[in-house]
């Protein structure tokens, strides 16, 4: 479906070019939700907009992600942007990013389904309606005259949702669409995406911060740090035996369910690194409690262990 | 009494088309020296004006805000009374309420400005340490530092007032992991160790769970349950609290997808007839649509507004009391 290689993103900024995703390999199979997690600054929405063509101007990309039968990265930007609003959507944390505040729900979903698909006016009409009521819009002909604003933060994020749904996508890409959300209404977008891709066949790429939003929708989970993958591999396993130190870190972070008050969290020391200043060797290094000297040189190949991969010279899970 | 004390508060909003919005619509709530109390439930629900209402930002309708014993009252254009300088507020977002173009160590000063220039100077690098920022931050700028670091300079910034309550809004939000347990961590020292009182006001349960003392759960401008952290987690009394807790997601890798709860807060302008919940409850019958429950202590410093629960008796779980069970 999606098979990405070797993905390298450079930034333009004033101190010259920075390198924000470095080296980043996955593959998203058909009808899965891949989920990838990662804190702020760690490459994860980076990777996403550079397959998408959507980086600022001066960026400088490298690598390949098949789509298909497609090379997206270096294709011409006509070509990506007529694949990219039919076979391969998006929808993004803030709904109102990705509609127009002046134009009824209903220009905007005839519109694109007009455009993309070549419908007539009342059968893109017909096609509207089926998709609010796929989304679960309560009155999907009255939401058809209404404006964004005139829903709620959930229900803007279903419309966005149907939009990016409106053509039949293969593959969705949602940056944290639930991390603006209450969790009664995150968990209703969860469920969604989820009926979705099983009804659907669609395959999701789900980018978060939240490792319980990953742990509730994701097959096979991709965890990036400072714009590599450190550890990749099936939800379960990922999650229930993290084998990477930094994957570790931040499960222990989380307020467990089953914890006791006055019990502190585990906090990882320091910050994590800013483009431009990555550490020499492993980038978690200066954060890491199991760090040797060679963690300080050369960085650790992400390598297949068992059933997952891995980047760590230390491995100190392991067994 | 010391601390901060609300009571059957009242806030109303100028609404659009002249109708008054009532967000906050009777709420009770006091937070005792050294004690941390989360205030949680969904955006709209009133937490926020709650939260102003309580440092006397936005007026009150009805009710009354009481620090450690004298009425807070709204600002004006007059300096507050000396007293009230011990309540601080903290905002959601550090990068607004920090001055851009100001040292971080001036900002923290602000507080002391009373102090001789060394003695506040010290004051400032002592603040700094407590909450683990390095001395060296005094003499720089905001924007060098990182959501979690700003949100500790605000913190700082209380601080220096030598408050009795911190009110903070939504502190730990727009924060990664590592950076939210760090801060959660010091909250909770803070409090600790300084007897310090914490009113968090927070969407994220999971955050408040760990750090807060006792809960309040708000819906719809009412409280609708409070209690001790670890016995209302435990066996939540309102349907609603016990529909906030199983939405949470849990990290444990076992791909379950959390209960969601159906419909959305309703319009604070045309809040529905009984009880303000009954729209979205699983458990609700006849009487929920018509009568309005009061909160009724239970056993245990547990309240509760729900008519399946019975005044001065043990906390029920809402679905065996109905009998959805």
């Amino acid at each position: 479906m999606l098979a990405v290689a070797g993905l390298r993103v450079r930034l333009r900024t004033p101190a010259g070019h920075v390198t924000v995703v470095d080296g980043v390999d996955y593959a998203v199979e058909p009808g899965e939700v891949f989920g990838i997690a990662g804190e702020s600054g760690s490459g994860k929405t980076i990777s996403m907009l550079a397959l998408l063509g959507l980086l600022p101007e001066g960026a400088r990309v490298e690598g390949s992600a098949r789509f298909g039968r497609h090379e997206l990265i270096g294709m011409p930007s006509r070509q990506l942007r007529r694949i990219s609003g039919r076979e391969l959507a998006i929808v993004f944390q803030d709904p109102f990013t990705s509609l127009h505040p002046m134009l009824t729900i209903g220009r905007q979903l005839t519109e694109h389904v007009r455009l993309h698909l070549g419908l007539d006016r009342g059968k893109a009409r017909k096609r509207a309606i089926e998709l609010l009521e796929d989304v679960r819009i309560p009155d999907p002909a009255a939401a058809l005259r209404r404006y964004p604003h005139q829903f709620s933060g959930g229900m803007r994020q279903r419309l966005a949702i149907a939009i990016a749904l409106a053509c039949r996508p293969r593959l969705l890409i949602a940056d944290e669409p639930t991390t603006a959300l209450d969790v009664t209404v995150q968990a209703g977008i969860l469920r969604l995406l989820d009926r979705l891709r099983r009804e659907h066949e669609l395959s999701v790429v789900l980018i978060t911060h939240d490792l319980g939003v990953m742990s509730a929708i994701a097959d096979r989970v991709s965890i990036f740090y400072a714009g590599r993958v450190v550890e990749s591999g099936r939800r379960h396993e990922i999650l229930r035996d993290p084998r990477h130190p930094y994957t570790r870190a931040l499960l222990d972070a989380l307020p467990h369910p089953e914890s006791t008050k006055g019990r502190e969290l585990v906090a990882i020391a320091g910050m994590p690194p800013t483009p431009g200043r990555i550490p020499v060797g492993c980038a978690f290094n200066p954060r890491c409690g199991f760090v040797q000297d060679i963690c300080r040189e050369t960085v650790p190949p992400l390598s297949p262990v068992g059933e997952r991969r891995l980047a760590c010279h230390v491995d100190p899970f392991a067994g | 009494m010391s601390g901060l004390e609300l009571r059957d508060v009242v806030v109303d909003y100028h609404g659009r088309d002249g109708v008054p919005v009532r967000a906050v619509a009777g709420a009770s709530l006091s937070v005792l020296p050294g004690r941390v109390v989360g205030l949680v439930g969904e955006s709209g629900c009133g937490k926020s004006t709650l939260a102003r209402a309580a440092v006397g930002l936005v007026p009150v309708a009805a009710g009354t805000v009481t620090f450690n014993g004298a009425p807070v009252v709204a600002l004006t254009r007059r300096a507050r009374a000396a007293g009230l300088v011990r309540l601080q507020l903290v905002f959601q977002n550090p990068y607004s309420s920090l001055n851009p173009r100001r040292t971080v160590g001036s900002q923290v000063g602000d507080g002391i400005a009373r102090l001789a220039r060394r003695d506040r100077d010290a004051r400032v690098r002592e603040l700094l340490t407590i909450v683990g920022l390095p001395i060296t931050a005094a003499s720089r700028f905001p924007h060098e530092f990182s959501g979690g670091q700003r949100q500790r300079i605000a913190i700082a910034r209380a601080l220096a007032a030598d408050p009795a309550v911190i009110v903070l809004d939504e502190p730990l939000a727009s924060l990664d992991a590592s950076a939210q347990a760090q801060l959660a961590n010091l909250l909770g020292d803070l409090a600790r160790e300084f007897e310090l009182g914490l009113l968090l006001i927070s969407h994220d349960l999971a955050i408040v769970r760990h750090v807060a003392d006792d809960v309040c759960v708000m819906y719809l401008g009412r409280i609708v349950e409070t209690g001790a952290t670890q016995s209302l987690w435990a066996r939540p009394a309102h349907p609603y609290s016990e529909a906030l807790i199983a939405a949470i997601p849990s990290a444990d890798g076992g791909g379950e997808l959390p209960a969601s709860l159906p419909g959305e807060v309703p319009d604070p302008a045309r809040p529905p007839g009984g009880c303000r919940f009954h729209p979205r409850c699983p458990y609700a019958f006849a009487r929920c649509t018509t009568d309005d429950p009061a909160l009724v202590a239970l056993r245990g410093g547990r309240n509760a507004a729900c008519f399946l629960q019975t005044e001065g008796e043990e906390t029920q779980s809402p679905a065996a009391r109905s009998g959805n069970s």
